[in-house]
């Protein structure tokens, strides 16, 4: 039932888009842009939804889902990053598929490229072994589809940078990606002085579009961070790169509690999170933890996915205890 | 022309630092703020007198400037057609046009109150030029330089230590240009308080290719003055060799709306522009894309994966080309070539035989187009070609290149 009304939603909103864009463009029939304006208005009422939409996100996706069940049971979100294809598709799969089980709420699933301007050596080396065993943004989609068969309820967001998307084509890459089961994207070299290029038309196509916000992200410039944003808030702890520095719950705290202040999404810190006891610390003053660094670490000193898994596992059990 | 203002080239860019679709910022959030912060700055400095008479008087007194715009009489002669006038900022103080740029950044830098300058360098000039301004104002200076040119560079690298610099070798990636740039922004993103990026060409993201160009625009100002005194007109053709094209931006800018003097940009062609991708002509063998936090013409695989350059020019080792010039290339007002290593080469000797000046590789990729196209004009024809750099740095890879051997003593 709810996968029915979800998807006339869906339809309807389509239709009003087109509407406003007839409205728009000067050449409506005002009586049909305001009785389907009404109509969709009832319809969004009858989903429990707001009837303003402007590009605050798709209406629900796996990771609005999963935040509203964590929230029900009372838990704090263990969020993970891995590298799609490292070392290999099979044994990249293998672990992402184990991660649920592990302890994972939400996979982010790192998009190879060979310049990774954000992230410190231990991802840079995830990605250039990924890409040396053949890893492409084609078979990334793959591993989400291949993941896709035995989990609907996971959500994924696929994180790296623009270039590898810029080239496949925007709209063919957002289809591709809703088609595959991706729910979100953090593409890390893309702020809101860009929305124009990804973020706006990834919303349009359903996908959440989550922002990075920083310590240099000041008050005057957050309300500009939180705009066109959906799923999550991800906290930079650090001003740095992946893998670098360690992260104090102490001045996290208060960085949360800032942004809290100013967005209802959840807030979710990464950047420098490395054992259990930093996910707990981490995880208990804001919505959730991430841990990329660390496991990307483990999968390169060569251990094996059920090693890899374990270690996570004693990681999620941290975070979730918080 | 010129005074058309809606008919000028010269606008760009706009309020979202692009020229065209090229350009603008696609850096991470956390860089964002010192960007924005970056553009109001430089915004203030470029209409406030006394930043000028700063620069001024600093590329007088301490870069030599105006270099001198020399007829080349004997290369003239020996190609047999149009008139060659080398404009000479490989005399300038370190020996390229990379301290045009360095001096105002710098400046502006200390406005900032940053006490902490990084750079990335390809060939070693911009590194040197930057460690010798943050000598001369006593900055803490760090230059990121690809593993590969630390060692195809040792003259220039050991002249940025004496000069008080740490050379960080970056051995990332093939360890050139492009992975230093990486890695330079990766200290930026670190070190947000009291770092200042000097970025060495018209690239990264706006407003550093604005604030290049302008910068080096000294160049082209000096020219037109110097053609208008010394031959009662503009030239006919410029010519500039190209890597990100920083020396190249500066010698066309204050051209571009004089619609009879052509414009020609020299790409690095390495081995020769093939399918092979062993070269760094990112117009005429690459498409757009993103990198290093502008939209340009870039050497990548089908897959937006970014390839690595070749060159015998460190200089010019790099995937990318400054978004200014990827669109004065698709609007036509500029036209774009590539030069091969061996080409290069026969223009480095040449210059040195016949008109007593050792180039640098990078300008001898311009002066070998020249060479291509000089014979075929009039007599009357005048090319201004931009002698950019100068090629002490250089004679071991020349060596090395000519089946020389030499004891470096390194």
């Amino acid at each position: 039932m709810h996968s029915f009304i979800f998807q006339i939603a869906h339809i309807c909103a389509r239709r009003a888009e087109q509407a406003e864009l007839r409205c728009e463009h000067g050449a409506a029939n005002v009586t049909e842009c305001a009785a389907l304006g009404q109509s969709i208005l009832n319809l969004t009422r009858l989903c429990g939804m707001s009837g303003h939409k402007q590009y605050e996100g798709p209406d629900m996706t796996r990771i609005d889902a999963k935040f509203a069940d964590l929230k029900a049971a009372g838990k704090k979100a263990f969020v993970t990053y891995v590298m799609a294809g490292d070392p290999t598709y099979d044994s990249a799969l293998e672990v992402v598929k184990g991660l649920p089980t592990a302890g994972v709420d939400i996979i982010e699933l790192g998009l190879p490229f060979t310049d990774p301007m954000a992230d410190g050596p231990t991802i840079q080396l995830a990605g250039q072994r990924a890409l040396e065993a053949g890893m492409t943004l084609e078979k990334t989609l793959q591993m989400v589809r291949d993941f896709r068969e035995t989990d609907d309820t996971t959500p994924i967001v696929l994180m790296g940078y623009y270039n590898p998307i810029y080239s496949r084509g925007v709209t063919r890459f957002l289809a591709e990606a809703k088609e595959a089961g991706i729910d979100g994207m953090i593409v890390v070299d893309l702020p809101p002085e860009e929305d124009s290029e990804l973020c706006i038309p990834a919303q349009k196509a359903g996908l959440n579009f989550i922002r990075l916000a920083t310590p240099t992200t000041d008050d005057k410039r957050l309300p500009k961070v939180l705009t066109n944003t959906s799923g999550f808030v991800y906290y930079v702890s650090i001003n740095g790169i992946t893998g670098a520095a360690a992260a104090q719950a102490s001045n996290v705290g208060p960085e949360v509690a800032r942004i809290k202040a100013a967005t209802d999404l959840p807030i979710i810190v990464g950047f420098g999170i490395r054992t259990p006891q930093n996910a707990r610390d981490i995880a208990s003053v804001a919505d959730g933890a991430v841990v990329g660094s660390a496991i990307v670490d483990e999968i390169g000193a060569g251990k094996s996915p059920a090693e890899v898994l374990a270690f996570v596992k004693s990681l999620a059990d941290g975070a979730h205890s918080a | 022309m010129a005074d058309d203002l809606l008919n000028s080239f010269t606008t760009g860019p706009d309020e979202q630092g692009r020229f065209g679709d090229f350009g603008g910022r696609f850096v991470s959030e956390t860089l964002m703020p010192l960007i924005l912060d970056l553009e109001a700055q430089y915004e203030y400095a470029r209409t406030d007198d006394s930043f000028w008479a700063e620069m001024n008087d600093l590329w007088t007194n301490y870069v030599g400037r105006p270099s001198p715009l020399y007829y080349a009489e004997r290369l003239t002669e020996h190609l047999g057609g149009a008139k060659v006038y080398l404009k000479r900022d490989e005399l300038n103080h370190t020996g390229a046009h990379k301290i045009n740029n360095v001096l105002g950044q710098i400046i502006l830098a200390r406005r900032m109150g940053k006490s902490r300058i990084i750079a990335e360098t390809g060939a070693g000039q911009h590194g040197v030029a930057t460690a010798t301004v943050c000598a001369k104002f006593g900055l803490k200076c760090v230059v990121y330089m690809g593993a590969h040119d630390v060692e195809r560079q040792a003259p220039n690298v050991f002249r940025m230590k004496l000069l008080g610099a740490e050379v960080v070798p970056v051995t990332s990636g093939r360890g050139t240009l492009k992975d230093a740039m990486n890695d330079a922004l990766r200290d930026w993103v670190t070190n947000v308080e009291d770092t200042f990026y000097c970025i060495g060409t018209v690239a990264g993201p706006h407003p550093y290719p604005a604030m290049v160009r302008d910068f080096q625009a000294i160049i082209g100002k000096e020219a037109r003055a110097q053609m208008l005194e010394q031959e009662g007109r503009l030239p006919d053709t410029l010519i500039a060799a190209i890597g990100g094209g920083s020396n190249a931006m500066g010698l066309f800018f204050p051209f571009l709306d004089d619609k009879d003097v052509g414009i020609i940009g020299v790409e690095a062609g390495g081995k020769g522009v093939n399918a092979k991708m062993e070269h760094c002509a990112s117009l005429t063998g690459g498409r757009p894309g993103v990198l290093h936090g502008n939209r340009t013409y870039l050497l990548q695989d089908d897959d937006g994966q970014i390839l690595e350059g070749f060159s015998i020019s460190a200089g010019l080792d790099y995937p990318g080309i400054g978004p200014e010039h990827a669109w004065l290339h698709d609007i036509g007002r500029a036209q774009y070539v590539s030069i091969t290593d061996v080409e290069a080469l026969e223009a480095f000797q040449l210059c040195c035989e016949l008109e007593g000046i050792i180039p640098a590789l990078e300008p001898s990729h311009a002066l070998a187009h020249v060479m291509k196209i000089a014979p075929e004009l009039p007599a009357d024809h005048l090319i201004c070609m931009n002698m950019c750099g100068r090629g002490d740095k250089d004679i071991f890879t020349v060596a090395a290149a000519l089946g020389i051997e030499m004891n470096t003593g390194a």
